[in-house]
């Protein structure tokens, strides 16, 4: 309902981990095949095969430049490139829901995920007018709101194995930079790994506390800074006593022997 | 955000029709009979013409009705039941006068206090939207409630009244241009928030996350040029407002002329609206763009 | 909580039935589960158990539902009606498409069987596919390779008997560094994304080596934004710097590589050749007994430093002609730095790095192993230090040399076969020796006199006739690339149109979009494909074509022979063909008909088969004149290279429990789709490292049937058989080259890594590198016609460096006009910072021509996209002598792609224009367009 719950059991979410993915949009497609197949309407494309495709995506990949201040020790930074995952946060203070007139849109009690119950949903578009993050899509054929599920009909489903219960974006990904978990709990792998790396929100201005985390990329193009340390494993044995030739000879009766 | 026609004709229409309900309501004009059947019709056509225009851009407008249930929490919800309410209360009332020729004050109170919180609502609907900061501020609800009553006061033949309400909302609508050109600015929300990059240095969104177009493209990022969006600050400015101002203000001779005038005022006043609402629509940046490299 | 959720069914029936196979939306080869629903593929996922992927998906393998659907698929056999090129076609039977081909090809079997060329593309059939050239007789067969990245592949092989590539891959779990040169995509596309994500999971540390800081280079914790072409300086830099502080591995070089191997110093034809005995072994000194010996007797511990004098000649190892060319201060960071576009400092510090991991970082893996010689090792010692890279060194000129420069940087370091470094997939290693040499021996209504392609040793083994002349149309194997292993492709079609080496009547292509994408001059190959003699006829007599979708190059064909999509057939994923190996395992799979086709098309394997059998090809037709398969999937089971080996290793024998050797198992097929489609035998343990020289690897191989003895073998530091051509330039030898390509050969072919620069004659004033990458959700050509994966890369910008951006006066979405010697296009802009800064790029392939792949004609693809193939010509531009030279690399003839160089200017406002240009007039497509809207959903 379009009250959110005082608190849920868990805290299901992704993190997603900035410094590994690879932007291969791997995550979208499989997205949208399980999606299309599976939890309500099929998530639709229009003019597919003309000049002006487009079609409802739960999960889509930016990528941004950042360009970092030129300083001391790098005059000159190169630009650096982040690919940039992005799907519903389900947010702990959801506006997409609250917003909502017909209460299609609700955040479930025991895992905090944010769905939308189709049958209820007039396609006014407002929820999607009060994401800040862009998660959510109007599938222009179906009429309804669709959003990421996290893949409420996988993690949960008793046909299939064990393993196989986690959101098909997170068991795709080539590169490993989805993680599932339980972000209520502390002591998951997830809340750990959040900790670990410094995870972090999205607009935590907007005040919508996302359940979903992401992990910052790490600290680029920094191995000069370290010549100091590297320099001294470069020092030449070309200058030693009978220069190359002569280290090698004294090098070569230090290798410990062959068979006699 | 997309101006989307139905939405600007909802708003602009449904805001003068509840603005002629308010005052019928407190009874100004006092009007009974055919006068009232009149204006009553005027009212109606309006705040229903526009309410049902705001069923086109639904996906399931048949389902319209389970909109009534969320009155809680959502601000939707919330007009739709001040909606109906005030159509009913003053339908009651309306009956009396056209009907019975007796105006029932408390029915026609409650009606007009429905009807103002029917335009409150709506604009809280916009009002509400962190992720669109141009109308995130407290002079959105001034601007529909200023729009609606100086329409409506208009529409009712309030000339002194709609006179001083017209000024009131042209300038709530100057002070909404100026903070709101700043609002997107003082939210905070930048490509390093929405990112969380920023501390890595200057961000700047490169490659889309696909080429062509989507959902999200559609709604929520429409660019207007500058000059464009002046130009028609203008038009909308001196249509809405100074014209009509200025046709209550000019002392015309003979009832016809005088008539014809205030037929003037309002047709100039309810484009200018719509010119300004248009503007409402598309000058509104949703946070969503930054995403996308486009605010 | 007070209200009430709404009940949703979180258990839902996935499918009724999975389908394992393989996956072919690229040439990855990963496991898939095929969820069907009402006999409709319903959903497609990785197969947790393949070698390849172990679950993972990519992009273009979740969207292979859309490829199965695509209205682009051709639905029937096609003539031709209208003239070439136009696209105008008739549907007929298959009776009539089997016919006319035996029509055109019986004739030229039993006449002249050179007049056919046979080409492939994306080709995974190749062991099969030259088995048929090879009993049709003729000696104008090859696949792709040479195009796409030989280099690499032959580079490798000649060096260490196995390349990056497919074969080969990082030691993932280990590795602390990785270094990546080149690679936007690859091969091995899942396992490279798994195995970064591994390395960063650790986080262990990535430098990616890139132009372009997209997609691998985005998440290296390094980048170096190399100016194109120049990775050889950098490389030899590298080694520059490492051997001058000794930081390589003394012992594994004197153990396993020819560095302590005597080269001949006495003038004559045997100068510069490794000195062997009279049984060809190669000759070191050994530093305990200080004779000279064989490398291989048990106990010699082969001399780095000790020289051999003889008649007064001194003949001194190969490491000390190293350590005389690679220490010279022409190689300093400082030296070098501005042309490669990297700062000394980071250069030093790279090493330094490098350095550090490889030597203060060493691993030890408590795992005893026997080597060669017969001595036992309680350890694997690894340096964890690895290297990955692909056509970004490759597909240059000097792209030989470049991969020859890493693969003896890795060996200086003691990173090949050893824990943390690089390892080899089954069947690699194998040296360049243990492959055969190429054959061009055809005789009319004969099959050829052995396999077409191979690694020559010498000027002995060029494919030349008796005058001289190039014996291959392609003029594979030539003094002009002599070590052109894969053949040379892009030259097919130029030298077929020019008669030169002599005229074909009969050009068979399957799977190449060769009229488009595929093409340098693409207009210009266009042309040549259309191209009428003086008596009207075609200069080209016939081309018959085999594609699954209405590609540009159908148009191009007078006969289509449409294939069935990769869900629709059989297909075998063979260990004698390209593997998908892991380093840990052999493994080989089979794709398998999880649905039927619902159009009028046949597997292309079956088709040949079917041909062969109608010409009663020899290798295909039984003593009695009986065919000896009906079909590919017959030919999978049946078919025995030698005996006991097939097609497939798993499940032989009689009760099909053998594995690589082994009699025909009837019930073979069913085992593979019983065991999801593949099948994997794991390596032991103890031969898990130093492949090459492990003897319980080597006999783990023979088992298996990669090879019928054990190979132990060094890595060639120096490529003696390069030496052998520049002999034969410096006149030795009976085969001597044109003197026009006399001093090319003694300059590029130095049996010892080089650098020079591929700066191209007639390049005057075009200062700016143009560049391709493959995107991620994309697979060449056939990507385009993906609903899904359309939506995604609909167009493609060419991205611009910052400085150029404002040097032009370009913002995003400007139209830029981008001309070459060869050619002008003029295509839309889009900023990148992340960029090289004299460097511009684009998505290969995106473009499309009007009228293909069942788009419609106003397609963004048509309009917007591009191919920059229009400025890349297949020869240079003209000498001072006239003479215009292959634009490839003069040792293997790999196409140069990435050598090109361009001007910018500005074209126009986005509104400016409407179309990229050039635009060419649309094709008849053969197919209707796609629908209006898709809602896919099957099942109830
Ligand atoms: N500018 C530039 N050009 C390049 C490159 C570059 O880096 N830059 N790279 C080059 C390289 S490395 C390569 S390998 C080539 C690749 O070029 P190609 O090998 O030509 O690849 P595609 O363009 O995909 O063409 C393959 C054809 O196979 C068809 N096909 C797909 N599936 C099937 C099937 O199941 N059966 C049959 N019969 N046909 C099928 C497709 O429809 C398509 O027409 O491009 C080269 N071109
Ligand atoms: N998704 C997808 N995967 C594919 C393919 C596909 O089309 N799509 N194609 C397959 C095929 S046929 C092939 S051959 C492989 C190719 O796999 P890759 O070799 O990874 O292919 P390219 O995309 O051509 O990448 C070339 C890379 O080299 C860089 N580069 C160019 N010049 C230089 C240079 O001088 N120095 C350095 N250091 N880098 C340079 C380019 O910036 C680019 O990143 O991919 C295969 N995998
Ligand atoms: S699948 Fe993984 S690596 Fe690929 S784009 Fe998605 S999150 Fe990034
Ligand atoms: S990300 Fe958007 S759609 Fe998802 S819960 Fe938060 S506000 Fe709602
Ligand atoms: S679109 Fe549907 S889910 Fe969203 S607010 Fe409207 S009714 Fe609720
Ligand atoms: S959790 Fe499921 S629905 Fe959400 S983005 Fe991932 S695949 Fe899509
Ligand atoms: S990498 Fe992708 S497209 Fe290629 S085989 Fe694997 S899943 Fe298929
Ligand atoms: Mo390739």
């Amino acid at each position: 309902m379009t009250e959110l719950p005082n608190s849920t059991d868990r805290k299901m979410g992704l993190v997603i981990d900035l410094d590994t993915c690879v932007g291969c949009h791997a995550c979208v497609i499989s997205c949208k095949g399980w999606n299309t197949e599976n939890y309500g309407a099929p998530l639709s494309d229009q003019d597919p095969y003309g000049s002006d495709p487009s079609g409802t995506f739960l999960n889509r990949v930016h990528s941004f430049e950042v360009q970092p201040q030129a300083c001391g020790t790098q005059p000159a930074p190169a630009a650096q490139l982040t690919h940039f995952p992005k799907s519903c946060l389900h947010c702990e203070d959801a506006p997409c829901v609250t917003v909502c007139p017909t209460g299609a849109s609700y955040k479930r009690v025991e895992d905090g995920i944010v769905l939308v119950n189709e049958s209820d949903c007039i396609g006014c578009g407002l929820c999607a007018w009060s994401c800040p993050y862009g998660a959510r899509e109007l599938d222009l054929a179906a009429g309804v709101m669709k959003k990421c599920t996290l893949c409420v009909d996988r993690i949960y489903n008793e046909n299939l194995e064990e393993i196989d219960r986690v959101p098909t974006c997170v068991r795709t990904c080539p590169a490993g930079a989805r993680h599932f978990g339980d972000l209520g709990d502390a002591d998951s792998d997830v809340s750990k790994l959040v900790a670990e790396r410094g995870g972090f929100d999205l607009m935590p201005e907007m005040g919508t506390k996302p359940v979903n985390k992401y992990l910052p990329p790490r600290p680029k193009d920094q191995i000069e800074d370290q010549i100091d340390i590297l320099a001294p494993l470069l020092a030449p044995v070309t200058g030693d006593a009978g220069g190359f030739m002569g280290w090698l000879d004294r090098a070569l009766d230090k290798i410990p022997g062959g068979a006699n | 955000m997309h101006p989307a026609p139905s939405v600007i004709v909802f708003t602009t229409l449904s805001g003068l029709g509840f603005g002629l309900l308010i005052f019928l309501g407190l009874g100004l004009p006092d009007v009974t009979g055919m006068v009232a059947f009149v204006f009553f019709a005027i009212a109606y056509a309006l705040a229903v013409g526009g309410l049902l225009a705001s069923t086109f851009h639904l996906g399931h407008p048949e389902r319209a009705l389970k909109a009534f249930s969320q009155w809680k929490t959502s601000w939707l919800s919330r007009e739709g039941c001040c909606a109906v309410g005030a159509l009913v209360a003053m339908g009651l009332y309306g009956f009396g006068t056209v009907f019975l020729g007796t105006a029932w004050p408390l029915v026609g109170l409650i009606g007009a206090l429905l009807s103002l919180a029917t335009v409150f609502t709506t604009s809280m609907i916009y009002t509400q939207l962190k992720t669109i900061p141009r109308w995130n501020m407290p002079l959105t609800p001034a601007l529909f409630l200023s729009f609606s009553l100086a329409g409506g006061a208009l529409l009712a033949g309030q000339e002194t009244v709609a006179t001083v309400l017209l000024i009131i909302a042209g300038g709530v609508q100057l002070a909404y241009w100026v903070k709101g050109d700043q609002a997107f600015a003082a939210s905070g929300t930048t490509l390093a928030t929405a990112t969380g990059l920023g501390n890595g240095g200057t961000v700047r969104a490169f490659e889309p996350p696909h080429t062509g177009t989507n959902y999200l493209l559609r709604e929520f990022v429409h660019v207007v040029g500058r000059k464009h969006s002046q130009k028609l600050q203008v038009i909308g400015f001196a249509l809405g407002f100074a014209l009509p101002v200025l046709l209550l203000v000019l002392p015309f001779n003979g009832l016809m002329l005088k008539h014809i005038m205030a037929a003037v005022a309002v047709l100039s006043h309810l484009a200018g609206v719509a010119c300004t609402r248009w503007l409402f629509f598309a000058e509104a940046e949703h946070v969503v763009g930054l995403y996308y490299g486009k605010r | 909580m007070t209200f009430q959720q709404p009940q949703v069914d979180t258990s839902p029936e996935v499918s009724d039935e999975i389908r394992k196979t393989t996956c072919y939306m690229c040439a990855c080869r990963c496991g898939i589960n095929v969820h069907m629903k009402d006999g409709k593929v319903a959903y497609i996922e990785g197969n947790r158990d393949h070698p390849v992927n172990k679950g993972v998906l990519c992009a273009k393998g979740s969207a292979g539902i859309m490829q199965v659907n695509a209205p682009s698929r051709l639905k029937a056999p096609l003539k031709r009606v209208g003239p070439r090129g136009s696209g105008e076609f008739r549907e007929i039977s298959w009776d009539e498409a089997i016919s006319t081909a035996v029509g055109w090809l019986n004739e030229l079997h039993e006449t002249a069987p050179q007049k056919l060329a046979f080409f492939t593309g994306r080709d995974q059939s190749q062991s099969f596919t030259s088995f048929w050239a090879q009993n049709f007789g003729t000696p104008n067969y090859a696949a792709h390779g040479g195009f796409c990245s030989v280099n690499m592949a032959t580079a490798g092989i000649y060096t260490m008997g196995g390349a990056f590539w497919e074969f080969g891959q990082p030691d993932w779990d280990h590795t602390k560094l990785f270094m990546l040169f080149g690679v936007a995509e690859d091969h091995d596309s899942n396992p490279i994304k798994a195995g970064l994500g591994k390395i960063k999971a650790r986080g262990a540390k990535v430098i990616g080596v890139n132009p372009i800081r997209s997609g691998y280079n985005a998440i290296a914790d390094e980048w170096v934004g190399i100016t194109p072409g120049t990775d050889g300086l950098f490389i030899l830099s590298l080694i520059h710097l490492l051997m001058k502080a000794g930081k390589i591995d003394l012992d594994y070089l004197s153990r396993y590589t020819n560095a302590p191997v005597l080269v001949n110093a006495a003038e004559g034809p045997e100068q510069g050749l490794l000195m062997r005995d009279d049984d060809g072994k190669q000759l070191v000194i050994d530093r305990n007994t200080g004779q000279l010996t064989a490398f291989d007797k048990p106990g010699v511990r082969p001399d780095l430093a000790a020289v051999y004098e003889k008649d007064g000649v001194t003949h001194r190892p190969v490491f000390h002609q190293m350590a005389e060319r690679y220490l010279s201060e022409d190689y300093a960071p400082e030296a070098i730095a501005e042309q490669c576009g990297i700062p000394a400092k980071r250069i030093r510090a790279i090493a330094g790095e490098i350095a550090r991991v490889a030597f203060d970082e060493a691993i030890e893996l408590d795992q005893e192993w026997t080597d060669f010689r017969g001595e036992k090792h309680a350890k694997m010692t690894g340096r964890p230090v690895s290297f990955h890279a692909m056509r970004g060194i490759s597909a240059h000129a000097n792209g030989f040399q470049t991969c020859r420069a890493l693969h003896v940087l890795q060996i200086l370091l003691g990173t090949v076969e050893v824990p943390g470094g690089f390892r080899f997939k089954p069947p690699y290693p194998k040296p360049a020796e243990a492959h055969p040499a190429p054959h061009c021996d055809n005789r009319p209504g004969q099959p050829l006199d052995g396999p077409h392609l191979g690694f020559v040793q010498g000027p002995e083994h060029l494919a030349l006739k008796e005058d001289g002349s190039p014996a291959r149309i392609d003029k594979a194997f030539t003094w002009e690339n002599p070590m052109s292993s894969h053949g040379l492709m892009h030259m097919v079609i130029s030298n077929a149109y020019a008669g030169d080496p002599y005229k074909i009547n009969t050009l068979f292509m399957y799977m190449a979009n060769m009229s488009w994408n595929s093409s340098m001059n693409t207009k210009g190959v266009m042309e040549m494909l259309s191209a009428r003699n003086d008596s009207g006829g075609y200069v080209i007599p016939h081309i018959i074509y085999s594609d699954a979708y209405n590609s540009e190059m159908v148009s191009y064909a007078d006969l289509i022979l449409p294939d069935t999509t990769y869900l629709e057939r059989h297909d075998c994923i063979s260990l004698l063909d390209r593997p998908i190996c892991e380093a840990d395992a052999a493994a080989d799979a089979i794709r398998w008909p999880v649905i039927e086709p619902d159009r009028d098309v046949r597997g292309f394997q079956s088709v040949l088969i079917e041909l062969a059998n109608r010409m009663a090809l020899p290798g295909f037709t039984n003593e009695d004149g009986t065919p000896k398969w009906k079909d590919y999937a017959d030919y999978i089971v049946n078919h025995e290279r030698k005996p006991g080996i097939g097609p497939l290793a798993g499940f032989r024998g009689e009760d099909g429990d053998k594995v690589g050797r082994g009699e025909v198992h009837p019930e073979q097929l069913d085992k593979y789709i019983e065991n999801g489609g593949f099948f994997v035998e794991h390596i032991p343990t103890e031969a898990s490292y130093y492949k090459p020289w492990n003897s319980a690897y080597q006999d783990w191989a023979v088992g298996m049937g990669i090879f019928d003895s054990p190979q132990p073998y060094l890595f060639q530091l120096y490529v003696e058989p390069m030496r052998k051509f520049q002999l034969a330039a410096e006149g030795h030898g009976e085969r001597q080259p044109p003197d026009h390509l006399r001093e090319r050969i003694k300059h590029t072919m130095d049996p010892l890594p080089i650098w020079y620069d591929t700066d191209q004659q007639g390049n005057e004033g075009y200062t700016i590198n143009a560049l391709t990458q493959r995107p991620m959700a994309m697979y060449h050509s056939w990507g385009g016609q993906n609903a899904w994966l359309r939506q995604l890369h609909g167009r493609n910008p060419l991205y611009v460096p910052t400085k150029l951006m404002r040097e032009n006066g370009l913002s995003d979405g400007d139209w830029a006009k981008v001309s070459s010697p060869h050619g002008e296009i003029t295509v839309p802009v889009m900023e990148m910072a992340a960029l090289n800064e004299n460097t511009v790029w684009t998505w290969n392939a995106i473009g499309k021509r009007k009228g293909t792949w069942g788009l419609e004609e106003d397609a963004p693809e048509a309009t917007k996209g591009f191919l920059l193939n229009h400025l890349i010509h297949e020869l240079l531009p003209p000498k001072g002598d006239g003479m215009r030279w292959a634009n490839s690399d003069p040792i293997t003839g790999q196409a140069a792609w990435f050598d090109l160089k361009v001007k910018l200017e500005k074209a126009g406002a986005p509104d400016d224009l409407t179309e990229s240009q050039p635009a060419f007039a649309p094709l008849d497509s053969v197919i209707p367009t796609g629908p209006k809207e898709l809602k896919w959903k099957v099942g109830k």
